[in-house]
């Protein structure tokens, strides 16, 4: 029974920052399981996808996604080592609106042979009850998960919008794959072709091989029967190129929960640390009683454990609930954009449960050890006397860990990526900020020595206090400092972000109005009749047309996005953002400006000459300027107009920006687009309505990391608030001696709320300070490797002053508050405490 | 005739003719076409004229070539039949893609061999295009992934490379073609449309080699062509029938066929047969009757076949019995029918006079619908 109360008693005692500890490290469990869920849920569906697409195949032949000659095909199907060649026609068509439904989706639509495709992908082939119907011109089949979606039954109807026009098809039944999540529509290849417009043209054959022949062999073979930017991969890889594709995006919310389980381990320090003082007696008398150094310590370490493992429990909860809501509302691909037409459903993962289990325990754990030790350090007859808490506190932390980690901290911020990933930036991030922490006493001493004593008393007894015993203060200060440059560089980051993607908007879009086809799907576009109708429009001065299609560099790469507009290479800067020099295009060649990720990605510089393969050609292009492009995360390569239509025959565009004339009626000119086109077909956006809708994007995207932000901001004040309640109710002795001597409780009201705003001010200055420089390390190492684009650093002036204000305003409270509850009982009682 | 061949065609996925009614083609999205392609109708009174009518006749809806025979070696009789069907389905005519389903080729090839006990089996099926799976004009050509039967001085040969056999078989006429019917005018029911143009070449010699489990062997024998055409022939009112071709050992030939009516009992009925001297008899409904002797039933489909009968045609009274009972052919899973089609001896008072092959349709489902 003593051994509840001299434990678990004090542990109730202080109820809000067990609590907060308890929370801190659910949070970073919670978010490091839901991560984990999330991703082996997109894992298990895209593989599951891949495999339906692909079926029995041994490889996939893939290219641009505007397709390759059908030729391809029979040369495929004849030869000998290939048993079953499935052609297809995978289009992401744009769902026209069938009555005022008009929001706009795309859906994933498969043309192919069926009489192919029922030896290799048998889960593609629609059920129906009429007999070839699967051959019929206008049959769709959808999976169970696209019906339900587009809320469709068997003989429904359903439009595309193709060019700005609209195809009508039937809902003919389901795909038996029920347990498909993807959402897709399956019909006759002939059928595709015709109704999108890609005669003549297939983008993915599925290759089943003879059994027993070489698969590599093969594959090389058929490599050399393909044209430029047409690729053989096995099913597998195209499986692991997608997953891959999110990997620095989950890598990077990974070290998210590493932070919150970091900013756990402090609360459970500073929890434990002042609860330790507090039970300093208690304690001693334990050791008195017969308990051991080594029982001690390893009691005071159990307690952190049972902390831990409470959190992560409730962690493994929050994060499976978190995961679920996730999923449902952002997608498996964490908001990324990746994944789009996925259904993932979740299981649950007993390994990543039991690892981010173990890691909350052992955050807690680490948390408690440095406090413990020092309790069980102490001698029993020393510590049971009076006062000698405060012994804890008066050592020093040496200088030099401090300054070597800070230093190593910079050092590894200029290493390289490994494995495509920012270890090093999440280093150097993590050494600056505990050298920040272990120089904090030794910084708190400095400043503090060299404050003037101030004139009031009651000032200057509190500026003494700290001065006498630093290493108090730096409980608090520890984690102020890392919550403070935790939330102050990941804000400096996302608003330098958020600026730079404004700006770039700005640059890249300067027109006064924007026709667009593009935001949905890849079958609507403008052709050369609905350009010359919106260049005719009345009040529009001139127009510039952008088109672009996706094509492959690399088999083992997503596809990049080839672009093409109007640009003068001798001034491209007036349309690209550009980050390189300019190198001017000799007579001949045919300039390209890639986007700083395909710069990072294919390693190609400026000035190189490079082969892209255009309309199954290749075509030697010169790499004339390297510029920014927030929007393509695959990579973007802009061209000359003129070149890509040459190089494609293709004249049709996506989207066209407008300039009217001087004076000239913006709704005017809107209601004029609108009678000229198809209503339903084009967006019509003026610039603040793209600059919103980029901008709502964005913020879903960083949805998650706003969330975070929030909750380190809430633990990093209430962690504070609570250690200085705990410091000041085992300051009560020294009040009522303070009354004794005839000091008024307004004046140690006053005295705390000083030491309060004090300590807090200096956590405020050194973390953000600190946050400052990690967020240059976040910007320009984690973020430049991880997404490959490069923002310019905004500081968040008015946002860091609020919230140090707020934190300020929160310590001062929480000091005042815990100091009226201190001084009010009899200034007799307190000082008997004191034998 | 031969009625395994609708049902193929009907399992193929193929099944074209929706409850027996003359279908206009044309995509159902696409209803600006519907007037433009009807299919042509079978009339008697049509002179069918070689080699032009050896090819094929893409306007009609169904067409096959169909060879059964008997081969031998080394002393061992096995039953062959390799059979390609064109059909078109009516189905995006006027779409300009080369994947456009405007014809559908499908070929089935099986080997009867008594000592297995079971059909060896394999089929293919595509849409006509890049070369791949064709049916051309002229002569007889057709094709699919490499599987062939053309024609050629006269002569036909067949390659068949499937998962467990293969063979390449010369087909010799040794007589001249016979003409079903009324001079290749073959009705199919009572009602007009339901006919077809149909001619035979009986006592085809065979000579080539096969695959048979991993051994390769020379091979020869006598086997029976039906090409056959037609926009119509499957009634309604039809349940199913029963086929039967045999060359005789004395030169003649005897085709005969009956539509067993879903009421019972027979729909339709004819025939013919070759005699030894050449002459030609034509078997009207009322010449030809079926009568099982003995039933067998599939261990695997659980249907029950006659697979013996008594086959009463003209002046003949023959016992046809089977190479061997199990000749079921369960194509559900590519085509979605299951029919019996297999090698038979005939024989006139326990005499062998003759073999060839009996078709058997419509025991289980009804194909098709």
């Amino acid at each position: 029974m003593m051994w509840f109360r001299l434990l678990v008693g004090p542990l109730l005692a202080n109820r809000t920052r067990v609590l907060l500890s308890v929370l801190a490290i659910a949070l970073g469990v919670a978010l490091g399981y839901a991560i984990a869920l999330i991703n082996r849920a997109a894992i298990d569906e895209f593989g599951q996808a891949v495999r339906v697409l692909s079926g029995e195949a041994d490889l996939t032949v893939r290219g641009a996604r505007r397709g390759f000659p059908e030729s391809v095909y029979p040369l495929l199907a004849r030869q000998p080592e290939i048993e079953v060649a499935s052609p297809m026609l995978e289009i992401s068509a744009r769902l026209a609106a069938l009555d005022d439904d008009l929001e706009r989706r795309s859906l994933d639509v498969l043309g192919l042979d069926v009489f192919r495709a029922a030896r290799i992908q048998p889960q593609l082939i629609g059920q129906s009850d009429t007999p070839l119907d699967a051959l019929q011109g206008d049959a769709l089949f959808l999976s169970a998960s696209a019906m339900r979606w587009l809320g469709l039954q068997t003989g429904d109807r359903i439009a595309f919008q193709v060019g700005t026009g609209r195809i009508e098809l039937r809902v003919a039944g389901l795909l038996p794959a029920a347990e498909l999540g993807q959402r897709i529509g399956v019909m006759d290849i002939a059928a595709a072709q015709k109704h999108f417009g890609r005669n003549g043209y297939l983008n993915r054959i599925e290759v089943r091989l003879v059994p027993g022949v070489p698969v590599a062999t093969v594959a090389q073979r058929v490599q050399s029967l393909l044209p430029a930017g047409v690729y053989v991969e096995s099913p597998q890889l195209v499986s692991q190129t997608a997953v891959a594709m999110t990997r620095a995006y989950r890598v990077n919310l990974n070290v998210l929960a590493l932070v919150a389980l970091f900013t756990g381990g402090l609360l459970v320090f500073s929890t434990q640390a002042l609860s330790i003082v507090q039970r300093r007696s208690q304690l001693a008398l334990l050791r008195v009683l017969g308990v051991t150094r080594r029982g001690l310590l390893a009691v005071l370490v159990g307690e952190a454990a049972v902390l831990g493992c409470v959190g992560s429990l409730l962690g493994l909860v929050l994060g499976y609930l978190g995961a679920r809501l996730i999923v449902s509302f952002v997608g498996a691909d964490l908001g990324a954009g990746i994944f789009t037409d996925l259904q993932a459903s979740l299981s649950f993962e007993p390994a990543a449960a039991l690892l981010f289990v173990l890691l909350g325990i052992l955050a807690a754990v680490c948390g408690s050890v440095a406090p413990a030790l020092e309790a069980a350090r102490a001698a029993p007859a020393q510590a049971l006397k009076a006062g000698d808490e405060m012994r804890m506190f008066q050592r020093l932390t040496p200088l030099l860990p401090g300054v070597l980690l800070l230093v190593a901290g910079a050092a590894s911020a200029s290493g390289p990526p490994v494995a495509g990933l920012p270890l090093f930036g999440y280093v150097s991030i993590a050494m600056l900020l505990l050298g920040t922490i272990a120089l904090m006493p030794r910084t708190t001493v400095v400043v503090l020595s060299r404050l003037p004593l101030p004139r009031r008393v009651e000032y200057a007894l509190g500026l003494a206090q700290l001065r006498a015993a630093p290493g108090q203060a730096m409980v608090s200060l520890a984690s102020v400092v890392a919550a403070v440059s935790l939330a102050a560089s990941v804000a400096i980051m996302v608003i330098s972000f958020r600026t730079s993607l404004e700006d770039w908007l700005a640059h890249i879009l300067p027109g006064d109005m924007f026709v667009r086809t593009s935001g949905h799907g890849e079958t609507a576009f403008l052709s050369p009749p609905m350009q010359e109708r919106v260049a005719s429009i009345p009040g529009v001065r001139s127009v510039e047309f952008l088109a672009g299609q996706r094509i492959r560099l690399e088999p083992t790469r997503p596809p990049v996005t080839l672009l093409a507009r109007d640009i003068d290479p001798r001034n491209p800067g007036r349309a690209l953002s550009l980050v390189s020099d300019v190198v001017t295009p000799l007579v001949g060649q045919v300039p390209a400006w890639i986007s700083e990720i395909t710069a990072d990605t294919y390693g190609h510089s400026l000035g190189e000459d490079v082969e892209l393969p255009i309309g199954g050609k290749r075509v030697p292009v010169m790499i004339a300027g390297i510029w920014r492009d927030y929007a393509r995360m695959n990579g973007a390569i802009m061209i000359r107009l003129e070149d890509y239509r040459k190089l494609t025959g293709n004249y049709d565009v996506a989207d066209a920006q407008l300039w009217l004339e001087e004076g000239a009626e913006i709704g005017a000119v809107r209601r004029a687009l609108l009678a000229a086109l198809p209503s339903d077909a084009v967006e019509i956006s003026l610039p603040n309505e793209l600059r919103t809708e980029s901008l709502t994007v964005f913020d879903r995207t960083f949805a998650v990391t706003y969330a975070l932000e929030g909750v380190a901001i809430v633990i990093g004040l209430a962690g504070l608030s609570a250690s200085f309640s705990a410091l000041t109710l085992a300051r009560r002795r020294e009040f009522g001696m303070l009354r004794h001597v005839g000091f008024l409780r307004a004046q140690i009201v006053r005295m705390l709320a000083f030491e309060g705003a004090l300590v807090s001010a200096l956590g405020l200055i050194v973390g953000l300070l600190l946050g400052w420089v990690m967020s240059v390390v976040l910007i320009d190492v984690v973020n430049r490797q991880s997404f490959h684009w490069s923002m310019d650093v905004h500081l968040p002036w008015s946002g860091l002053g609020i919230f140090a204000l707020a934190m300020l305003a929160a310590a001062v409270l929480a000091a005042v508050n815990s100091a009226r509850r201190a001084v009010a009982g009899e200034a007799a009682r307190a000082v008997r405490e004191d034998w | 005739m031969s009625a395994r061949r609708e049902l193929v065609a009907a399992g193929m996925a193929l099944m074209l003719c929706c409850s027996g009614k003359m279908m206009p083609a044309g995509d159902a999205a696409d209803s600006s076409d519907t007037q433009a392609n009807v299919y042509p109708v079978v009339e008697a009174g049509r002179k069918l004229v070689f080699p032009r009518d050896h090819g094929a006749h893409p306007d009609y809806r169904t067409e096959w070539w169909y060879i059964t025979g008997w081969i031998e070696s080394d002393g061992v009789e096995r039953g062959f039949q390799v059979t390609f069907f064109r059909s078109r389905p009516g189905l995006q005519e006027d779409n300009e893609s080369a994947f456009a389903p405007k014809q559908l080729i499908f070929a089935h090839a099986a080997i009867a061999d008594a000592a297995n006990g079971q059909l060896i089996y394999d089929e293919r099926v595509g849409r006509q295009g890049f070369g791949l799976a064709y049916a051309n004009s002229g002569n007889t050509d057709v094709g699919i992934d490499g599987w062939t039967l053309s024609r050629s001085d006269g002569e036909y040969r067949a390659r068949i490379a499937a998962d467990q056999f293969a063979f390449d078989l010369s087909f010799l006429p040794t007589q001249p073609v016979l003409l079903q019917g009324r001079g290749g005018f073959s009705s199919k029911g009572p009602r007009p449309g339901e006919a077809s143009y149909y001619y035979s070449l009986p006592h085809l010699r065979v000579e080539g080699s096969a695959l048979i489990y991993g051994e390769t062997t020379a091979v020869s024998g006598n086997a029976w062509l039906d090409h056959e055409w037609s926009s119509e022939y499957l009634s309604p009112a039809a349940q199913g029938w029963d086929w039967v071709s045999i060359n005789f050992s004395d030169g003649g030939a005897l085709m005969a066929f009956r539509m067993r009516a879903r009421s019972g009992g027979t729909l339709w009925a004819g025939g013919s047969v070759r005699h030894h001297d050449g002459t030609l008899s034509t078997l009207s409904p009322g010449d030809v009757e079926f009568e099982p002797t003995r039933l067998w039933r599939s261990p695997r489909t659980d249907i029950e076949y006659p697979v013996a009968m008594r086959v009463r045609a003209g002046h003949y009274d023959l016992k046809v019995t089977p190479l061997m009972d199990d000749q079921e052919l369960d194509a559900r899973a590519s085509t979605g029918i299951i029919y019996w089609e297999g090698a038979v001896r005939a024989s006139v008072d326990n005499q062998p006079v003759g073999r060839g092959y009996l078709e058997l349709t419509g025991y289980g489902d009804r194909p098709g619908m």
